[in-house]
């Protein structure tokens, strides 16, 4: 009988597992700078409400445009807002809409994915030339006309945006799958007789998962742009509502000589999407996808 | 006593584990390769030798690096080389031959322009001298046409043919030393048999000395005078070839060459128990304890260095060699296997079976015309009785995958029937077979790695045949999976392990133990041992035998390799092109009068006999498609006729040992042609 002699990887449970991939990714000076932005944001929107210093809706015409002191941190506005309490809240919006969005994103783009590269021949023919003729309208313009039609409410942006960001995972999932049926083992339950449902379920999910994770936290991070892009043009958070890419739109006028009211949602929403591509990369790392991150904006 | 090329002292090389500790590769070699010599380093995945002969051109793999000792090359240490220094000597001085030349040559540059760019690199010739010395050394290697040859591009050569211009090109710049890691490996065993021949003659014609690595002692057996076996990254045996094949005086590889199937034994091989240690896991004692059955308590404790047999002129590294000598001299022997009788019935019939891989044009298709009239397999009539073990054998492209695919239903017959139990018809549609037909026919596969899920356990990768056809659960699946690892020899602890924890001995049983799940009637076997070492093959050839015998399951058994099929089968069906050959009972079919294709692949089965040579009797072409006129080998034929060959497909005749072969010739002449 042979004999094994690797005996310190046991099994695993999956809370272990999560963890020691978390300690993988912290390992490296870049994964633990993603990290660290990633939690404090998270923090951040979560904490921020009972933090914020000042109202976020008050309107004063005495404070208006105030450079930086000791009273206003990040300065005020030309509405006489404080810019430190906007900035704090203005990410929550964002990152609850592009979470749930590449969550949807994740769940419709991986499963056709998958189905399509499982099944092939002609379903997978017309599934693919349709999501390519949906990856060729600029996703700007369609969202604008959603939007206009439906209105700018959460629950049409986050299925909008997770539609038109799961388009890129589909090509990702179904490559992945591609690579993984070729192997002998999907041969073998298919002459094992398992069904199609079966075969995605125990053979093909836990050998494509984490590639299209991967995908999907990269999205998360282009989406976040995307949305800040939405509300930048007026079609995303209305206001008085705190948004990133709201005050930029409203501070850009005043650029010249009020910097700061522009500066700080702009260090928010950059250091978000950074600290989320760090954080995607060091996690394909981490699970050994190599994977540069680039980022077709 | 000649001058030394090469010679490797004290050479240990290895990493850093991730612990910090210092995990060692190769420890302590001392080796000397002297001029014109050939030097076959042999040892099973994982012994070290390709660390060690690349080490033996200065190059050590990232990651790795040299602990102590040196490497001298004429007296210059490689290791301590700059690459600057290194670039002059390779491909100069040392050339390496690689195991796969389809992946070595860039594939969108001609075969003349590579050899040039060598040529180029290495020499100071001119572009005319350049010109003649590609097509002498395409002359040199022996491809057909050199002058057509040299504007042809890697991918409109064959796997043979690509192998013999990486030779062309590492004999460019005349090296004194050529390094080769496994060159025959991938290769059909005519191709293998051929490129070996021409290696040998090389060796002999240009005086180069060559270091060949190879896990396979046949092919090591035909070029090496001196042979190197590799252990746990330690040489454990060193010394002439003939002595170390025919006296083997180190345990290890006395149950290396028992293990190895043999032609001339009929059989199972002896396995070896065990397998080798991980790097790093050895702390005390000889690093072959464990699997040793001479072992005493003082090798435990006590490694034994390399002691030098003046005698036999070798060098050894084991404290009871003198007993092994004593017992030495049943190399032959091997452990019967138990026939089935012969009157069972039969449970598959493949009636006239034909496969094609041509697409159907459109309007054929409409019209449900058959468009294809030189399919790649055609006229398969084999019928299988219980409980024998079957072979199909052949090179690549004979079709005997696709034949097994056809009967697990992953590929559509385009004719005939394939029958199974009481001439029930089986749909050669997956999709349309019942269960219970589905759970009948199993399929285990050539790579364990590929065929196991590297994201389930163990445990997972085994109950899914059980709830799929038993439904069972709980407690009753749990005690049926340790069941079916007890039955391939695991223990239980092995449920929760990952195929990545296993070796490739392991994986390939739990991959048997998948397919004796379902509680098949037949297995359908596909080159289950081509990717395992020639120790753990055995043991796996020895397993399944077991099983059958006591399961009483039928095995269709694929297989290129002869000498495996030999020890397997009852019976074996030799196909070349698609076609059926040669059909007969096993023994019979390795005698003569066989049919002219069997008699090529027999000449090329490679023996770890120095005396036992190949006999090359056809060319190595490979054929793309098979003719579609007459008979199926008519244009490698040694043994040709006329033109009766082209025209007609030859007749069947029955031997009086009760094989039966397909040939124009006359069964009586064909005998006393092959005497």
């Amino acid at each position: 009988m042979e004999s094994n002699l690797i005996t310190e990887d046991k099994q695993k449970n999956k809370l272990e597992k999560a963890f020691e991939i978390l300690k993988t990714m912290a390992s490296k000076p870049s994964g633990l700078i993603g990290l660290t932005i990633v939690l404090f944001h998270v923090i951040l929107a979560l904490i921020s409400p009972y933090i914020a210093p000042y109202d976020y809706k008050a309107i004063s015409p005495n404070t208006m445009l105030l450079a930086p002191s000791a009273e206003h941190w990040f300065g005020t506005d030309s509405l006489g807002r404080d810019v430190f309490t906007r900035t704090i809240l203005g990410g929550r919006t964002a990152l609850t809409v592009t979470f749930f969005g590449s969550l949807i994103a994740l769940l419709w783009g991986g499963l056709l994915g998958i189905f399509c590269g499982l099944v092939g021949g002609k379903i997978d023919d017309v599934v693919m030339r349709v999501v390519d003729a949906f990856l060729s309208i600029p996703w700007i313009l369609a969202m604008l006309l959603i939007v206009s039609l439906l209105g700018t409410s959460t629950e049409v942006l986050i299925p909008a945006l997770g539609f038109f960001y799961g388009k890129g995972i589909v090509r990702v999932a179904r490559a992945a799958t591609h690579d993984v049926i070729a192997k002998d083992f999907i041969v073998s339950a298919r002459a094992r007789g398992h069904s199609n449902m079966s075969i995605i379920w125990n053979e093909i999910i836990p050998n494509v998962r984490d590639a299209i994770l991967v995908e999907g936290a990269m999205r998360w991070s282009w989406m976040l742009l995307g949305f800040s892009s939405l509300s930048f043009l007026g079609f995303g958070v209305s206001p008085p509502t705190p948004d990133w890419g709201l005050m930029i739109s409203n501070a850009r006028g005043l650029m010249s000589f009020a910097y700061w009211s522009v500066i700080a949602p702009i260090v928010g929403l950059s250091s978000l999407i950074i600290g989320i591509n760090l954080t995607a990369d060091a996690f394909a790392k981490a699970l050994g996808i190599d994977r540069s991150t680039k980022a077709p904006v | 006593m000649s001058e030394i090329i090469e010679s490797v002292k004290n050479l240990s090389i290895g990493f850093n584990s991730q612990k910090g500790k210092q995990i060692s590769i190769l420890r302590n070699v001392s080796t000397n390769i002297k001029k014109g010599e050939t030097v076959g380093i042999v040892g099973e995945s994982g012994s070290g030798k390709s660390t060690l002969a690349l080490a033996m051109m200065g190059y050590i793999k990232q990651g790795l690096f040299p602990l102590k000792g040196e490497c001298l090359f004429k007296s210059e240490d490689l290791l301590k080389m700059s690459s600057r220094q290194l670039e002059k000597i390779r491909g100069r001085k040392i050339a390496m031959i690689p195991q796969n030349a389809g992946q070595a040559l860039t594939p969108n540059l001609k075969i003349g322009y590579q050899i040039d760019e060598a040529l180029r690199l290495h020499t100071d010739l001119n572009k005319t001298e350049r010109d003649k010395k590609i097509s002498e050394l395409l002359n040199k290697v022996r491809l057909p046409s050199p002058e057509t040859m040299a504007f042809r591009y890697p991918h409109e050569l064959s796997g043979g043919q690509q192998q013999r211009v990486a030779v062309a090109m590492a004999l460019a710049g005349k090296p004194d030393l050529l390094l080769l890691d496994e060159p025959t490996t991938g290769l059909d065993v005519t191709t293998q048999a051929h490129v070996l021949e021409l290696l040998r003659f090389i060796a002999k014609d240009t005086g180069t000395s060559m270091i060949y690595v190879s896990h396979d002692l046949g092919a090591i057996a035909q070029v090496s005078d001196r042979i190197v076996v590799m252990y746990a990254g330690e040489i454990v045996l060193e010394g002439p070839a003939r002595k170390i094949l025919k006296e083997p005086i180190h345990p290890y590889t006395y149950g290396l060459l028992k293990s190895i199937p043999k032609l001339s034994l009929a059989g199972l091989p002896a396995s070896m128990p065990g397998s080798q240690p991980q790097p790093g896991s050895i702390n005390e004692g000889c690093s072959f304890y464990d699997r040793c059955n001479l072992a005493t308590d003082h090798c435990k404790k006590n490694s034994p260095d390399l002691e030098h047999i003046k005698e036999l002129d070798t060098n050894v590294r084991c404290f009871n060699h003198k007993e092994l000598i004593n017992q030495n001299n049943n190399l032959q022997t091997s452990i019967t296997k138990k026939s089935n009788n012969s009157e069972a019935i039969e449970v598959l019939k493949l009636k006239d079976v034909s496969i094609s891989y041509a697409k159907q044009k459109f309007f054929d298709q409409l019209l449900n015309k058959i468009s294809d009239q030189n399919p790649t397999v055609k006229d398969i009539n084999i019928d299988i009785k219980k409980g024998e073990t079957i072979a199909l054998v052949g090179e690549s492209g004979s079709g005997k995958s696709t034949i097994l695919k056809s009967i697990a239903g992953l590929l559509k017959t385009k004719d005939g029937q394939i029958k199974f139990e009481n001439d029930r018809i089986l749909s050669s549609d997956l999709k349309m077979r019942n269960p219970n037909d589905l759970r009948a026919i199993q399929l285990i596969f050539q790579n364990p790695d590929e065929s196991l899920n590297p994201n389930h356990t163990v445990e997972q990768i085994l109950s899914q045949p059980l709830k799929l056809y038993f439904n069972l659960s709980g407690e009753e699946l749990k005690k049926n999976i340790i069941d079916l690892l007890k039955k391939v020899r695991l223990g239980e602890f092995y449920m929760s392990r990952y195929p990545r924890q296993l070796s490739g001995g392991e994986k390939q049983r739990v991959a048997v133990a998948r397919a004796f799940a379902a509680k098949p009637d037949i297995i359908l076997c596909d080159e289950v041992t081509s990717a395992l070492d020639v120790s753990v093959q055995a043991a796996v050839l020895n397993l399944l035998q077991q099983l059958k015998e006591d399961l009483g399951t039928t095995y269709v058994f694929v297989s290129h390799d002869l000498a495996v099929v030999r020890a397997i089968s009852d019976r074996v069906a030799v196909l070349y092109q698609g076609r059926l050959c040669e059909i007969g009972p096993s023994q019979n079919v390795y005698k003569f009068p066989s049919h002219p294709y069997t008699e090529v692949l027999l000449g090329a089965v490679l023996e770890p006999d120095p005396d036992i040579k190949p006999k090359l009797v056809a060319e190595d072409i490979v054929e793309e498609k098979p003719p579609e006129k007459g008979c199926s080998f008519q244009g490698r034929c040694p043994r040709k006729i006329g033109d009766i060959c082209n025209l007609e497909v030859p007749p069947w005749q029955i031997g009086e040992n009760g094989n039966a072969i397909r040939c124009h010739i006359n069964i009586d002449e064909l005998a006393s042609l092959q005497q």
